[in-house]
């Protein structure tokens, strides 16, 4: 479950695409992001779980998209003009994330990464890879095969 | 002087792999997929060598050459038969029915050119 | 030229070989069906000899190996000399399911199959051990050396004499070595290739000009080569001509002058190979007539000439040179000629083409909204373009499209390989082998009807004697049968057996919880019980559809591929599983409809009909549930809305529109839609892959306004419905 998949091999440096989801700061790993869209509707999923927002027609592909503040146990995406959809892959998979605003492209030192501490109670918990500040903001490091729930059942 | 040649055989493979071997020696190759086709084909053309096959439908090998020293300008036509078989009494038949040589299938390329130099010049 | 030509023929060969088993199977079939005549007989053993040649030529050594043997004994058969037999035919059928196992591990790398020595020993002891000793010495040894020597070795010579000071040869030409196309000059010239040639011509033989025969045989060469050359290289350059000629290889004590007068001298050397059109001239040159004409040199005695009926003198005409004249002829194409094409490439048009059908659907949309009149010449424009994309997408479909019949062969062999491990007498029928089909559905359904073949076999047919009880021909039958039937394809598997045997099948359900005890069900849901998960555990497996394999994951994988599973059994007569497939995982003809603001699509094959609902129509079945009475009959109604979770039941569907669908078991139900949009053809993009299955979704397409809609899958749906239609807080997602 914690296995790290964020990592860049072959370097000390970590990049990471960091959005905002409410008030909170979050980021991936940029080795991980295929593109970044702008909103657009998703067809719902009928019997899908409260996350999935849907799919949508990415360049003649379905994509789905995870409404990632609801995956990590928090309101919903409102959906509209400002929020963009992450274009995520994680080995032969492919998703939305669906996301308020991105902020930022980080380049840190992966020192300057820390494992979160362990709070079990938190839903967003497993989520979460590591942690780290950058100008006196909190910015978690999301792990992917987390959020994406396909990945555990593809990893099996 | 590039030499012509009538290959006749119903193995696709064998076919491709003769044109491959043909064409890398510059003859040119014209290709047949059984002895009643190789005909056809003979009728258009003046090769300076056949080689057939002798297991095909419709005509055989050995129908196919016998076809072809029936015809006037081909009666010294060299003819190599090309055989998985060596048995003695296939390259009787073989010669009975007219054919100049044979060549074993499988084939070496070199020996293939070689054979077919010597009994077309 | 491609980068690598050899793995291209390599290639190239292995689907010969798949097309060859084809005809093999085809053939054997004919003769286990009494067709023993000589041309079905050499089809099997053409194929098996053509399957061994190109073998030999990639040093498939394995593969050479078994169809040699099985070559060798299809040869005795050919030949007249092995019977037939019913027994006989079986094993020729194995060793050709053994020979596409040898075939395939040959090309996938792999090892080489089980119970190939065993096949090929029982396929020998037809022949009996004396025969095959015979067969093997009068036919080719199995000596296939990967691109191996091609001119066989004269090998009866000794090769390990001591060879003398100088390589003397004697040579004189028969009639028949120039009938047979040969001619000296070339075989000289080989040997000058070899290295410095010394020739001397006796034109002794030749009689006077006026009892010259043109196609006799007058001239004989006495030939001195370098001592340091191999024997055996010599003698390869006569290899084509031992038999119409005397050649004797001759050393000091075998002098020269023995042979009569010499008077002309050659001196050959490689350099005068090039020279081929006057050749033959030269060595007339040294006489002012037409070449000699000897009677047959005494010397020593020629080898027994097996060409002896060639020998005729209206055969001979030997001008050996007649000059070359240019072609007319074209380089021949292969008949029937195909390409053969990546997958990959009809793949990415297939794409293509279904983006030009999105693209075109969405132009469509742009100019409707533009408000053009319907005879303005953009809608005309437009309407020929959709022809046109329609029939480059049938055309494209049509690329992948192949005949069942490779699978219906696989099947047959499932049949002989399961009816004789359990001692069953098995016989396969199949029709409509022609029936095309897209090749990924083919290859997705090999997995379901093994399963089902194996099924049948076990489960399906009785075993001998319960059938000859039965007063039914001991030999059970197994119908494969392929057909088109509107757009789509129907595979059927019928057995001559028992039927299900509902009584046990309900018992079984009930056993495992599957039901309750006191459900009160109907023959076709009792059978229906068999794709139940769950429903074929431990007790069912036998050696032959065991494996943990139920029906359900059968009917599952059925529906993966878009299709519909349907049972139909009779007692004492016998079962069927009907599968309807679609013709192409590509694209389908739809009805677009509007549920509670989301664009769906429903398969048009799934629909009957389309109704507005009238007060009268409808009845309430149960407090949630209404049934729609329907021309006599009594119909199930589904609100597509509430099933697919995007809003509550209405409280009153009067007015509202339904589309009539049925399923393969004839079930009909009605589904409730807000409105029906448009009919047309839709692109299918999996959701599969990239999400995973939807209950009562097939897959998904992209509309004009490049939208996503669902595609519905309505029997599915059925399977998976509440059937409330009824009002009741559901839980809304999306």
């Amino acid at each position: 479950m914690t296995e790290p998949t964020n990592t860049q091999t072959n370097s000390n440096e970590v990049e990471l695409l960091s959005f905002r989801l409410g008030d909170e700061e979050y980021s991936v790993d940029i080795m991980s992001v295929r593109e970044i869209r702008g909103w657009t509707r998703a067809t719902p999923l009928p019997h899908a779980p409260a996350y999935v927002r849907g799919v949508i027609n990415l360049r003649g592909t379905v994509l789905p998209v995870v409404d990632l503040s609801v995956r990590l146990g928090m309101r919903p995406v409102a959906g509209d003009a400002r929020n963009v959809i992450v274009v995520v892959q994680i080995g032969t998979q492919t998703a939305g994330l669906l996301v308020d605003a991105v902020s930022d492209i980080l380049a840190l030192p992966r020192s300057a990464l820390q494992p979160p501490p362990d709070l079990a109670a938190d839903t967003a918990q497993r989520c979460i890879s590591a942690l780290t500040i950058v100008e006196g903001r909190m910015i978690r490091v999301l792990d992917l095969t987390a959020v994406l729930p396909q990945d555990d059942a593809e990893a099996a | 002087m590039s030499l012509k040649v009538l290959a006749v055989d119903d193995s696709r493979t064998i076919r491709d792999m003769l044109r491959l071997t043909l064409a890398d020696a510059g003859i040119e190759l014209y290709l047949a997929e059984d002895g009643v086709h190789g005909l056809e084909v003979l009728g258009g053309i003046d090769p300076d060598a056949i080689i057939s096959d002798i297991n095909m439908p419709r005509l055989d090998g050995f129908g196919f050459i016998e076809a072809v020293r029936g015809q006037d300008r081909h009666r010294a036509t060299p003819i190599l038969v090309l055989t998985t078989e060596s048995a003695p009494e296939l390259k009787a038949r073989a010669r009975a029915a007219g054919a100049t040589g044979w060549i074993v299938k499988p084939f070496d390329p070199v020996k293939l050119v070689k054979a077919l130099n010597m009994v077309a010049g | 030229m491609p980068n690598d030509p050899m793995a291209e023929i390599k290639a190239s060969f292995f689907i010969e070989c798949d097309e060859l088993l084809e005809s093999l199977q085809d053939a054997l079939t004919e003769i286990e069906e009494g067709a023993h005549d000589g041309e079905t007989i050499n089809i099997v053993f053409r194929a098996v000899h053509s399957i061994k040649g190109g073998a030999g030529a990639f040093g498939l050594e394995a593969l050479v190996a078994f169809a040699h043997r099985y070559e060798t004994v299809m040869d005795e058969v050919r030949s007249g000399r092995l019977e037939v037999s019913a027994e006989a035919v079986k094993l020729f059928f194995q060793a050709a399911d053994l020979l596409a196992d040898e075939v395939h591990a040959a090309r996938d790398s792999q090892p080489e199959p089980e119970g190939a020595e065993a096949c090929l020993k029982a396929l020998e002891a037809l022949l009996g051990a004396d025969r095959l000793a015979e067969a093997e010495t009068d036919d080719a040894p199995p000596d296939f050396q990967p691109m191996g020597l091609s001119l066989d070795l004269a090998a009866d010579f000794d090769i390990g004499q001591t060879p003398p000071d100088a390589h003397v040869l004697h040579f004189k030409p028969h009639a028949d070595l120039y009938a047979s196309g040969n001619e000296p000059l070339y075989l000289l010239r080989a040997l000058a290739d070899l290295g410095p040639l010394e020739t001397e011509v006796d034109f002794s033989a030749i009689p006077p000009l006026d009892a010259i025969d043109p196609e006799a045989a007058y001239l004989s060469w006495t030939l001195r080569l370098d001592r340091t050359l191999d024997e055996a290289a010599i003698r390869d350059v006569f290899d084509f001509v031992e038999d119409v000629c005397d050649l004797e290889f001759g050393s000091r004590e075998n002098p020269l002058d023995s042979f009569g007068d010499v008077t002309s001298l050659l001196q050959f050397d490689a350099s005068t190979s090039g020279n081929d059109e006057n050749a033959p001239a030269s060595f007339g040159a040294p006489l002012a007539a037409p070449p000699p004409e000897p009677t047959p040199a005494p010397g020593p005695p020629s080898p027994p000439s097996r060409a002896g009926e060639a020998n005729e003198p209206d055969r001979a005409g030997m001008s050996p040179m007649t000059p070359p004249t240019p072609a007319t002829g074209t380089p021949a194409a292969d008949p029937g000629a195909t390409v053969r094409v990546d997958l990959e490439r009809i793949d990415r048009l297939v794409n293509l083409v279904g983006e030009l059908v999105i693209n075109q659907a969405m132009l469509a949309q742009s100019v409707t909204e533009a408000g053009l009149p319907p005879n303005s010449p953009v809608m005309t424009g437009l309407e020929a373009f959709m022809m046109l994309t329609r029939d480059i997408q049938d055309s494209v479909m049509m690329i992948r499209a192949q005949p069942v019949k490779p699978l219906f062969q696989r099947m047959a062999r499932i049949v002989r390989e399961s009816s004789s491990a359990i001692g069953k007498e098995v016989k396969l029928r199949t029709e409509g082998e022609a029936t095309e089909v897209d090749k990924t559905v083919i290859e997705r359904l090999a997995d379901p009807l093994t399963h089902m073949i194996r099924n049948a076999v076990d489960h399906g047919l009785e075993t001998t004697e319960t059938r000859v009880a039965a007063g039914k021909p001991r030999e059970g039958v197994i119908t494969l049968c392929a057909q088109h039937r509107s757009g789509r394809v129907v595979i059927e598997v019928t057995d001559d057996g028992g039927g299900i045997n509902r009584k046990k099948v309900f018992a079984k359900a009930v056993e495992k919880g599957l039901v309750p005890a006191d459900s009160h069900l109907s023959d076709s849901e009792i059978d229906n019980l068999l794709f139940l998960p769950g429903f074929s555990t431990a007790d069912q497996v036998s050696a032959l559809s065991g494996r943990g394999v139920g029906m359900d994951v059968v009917k599952s994988s059925i529906q993966a591929l878009g299709g519909r599973i349907a049972i139909t059994s009779e007692p004492g007569k016998g079962t069927c599983f009907s599968i309807s497939l679609p013709l192409t995982l590509a694209v389908l003809d739809g009805m677009v409809v509007n549920v509670a603001n989301e664009t769906l699509v429903v398969p048009l094959s799934s629909i009957l009909e389309t109704a507005t609902l009238t007060r009268e129509d409808i009845r309430v079945l149960g407090p949630e549930t209404h049934v729609i009475h329907l021309r006599g009959a009594f119909v199930p109604l589904y609100d597509l809305g509430a099933e697919l979770g995007y809003r509550a039941p209405k409280s009153n569907y009067e007015g509202g529109i339904v589309l009539l669908t049925a399923q393969e078991n004839g079930e009909r139900s009605a589904l409730v839609v807000d409105a029906i949009l448009e009919q047309r053809q839709v692109v299918i993009k999996g959701l599969q892959q990239s999400y995973g299955h939807i209950p009562g979704v097939a897959a998904a397409t992209i509309l004009g306004d490049g939208q996503i809609a669902l595609i519905l899958d309505p029997a599915d749906l059925v399977d998976n419905a509440s059937g409330r239609t009824g009002s009741r807080d559901l839980t809304l997602a999306g």
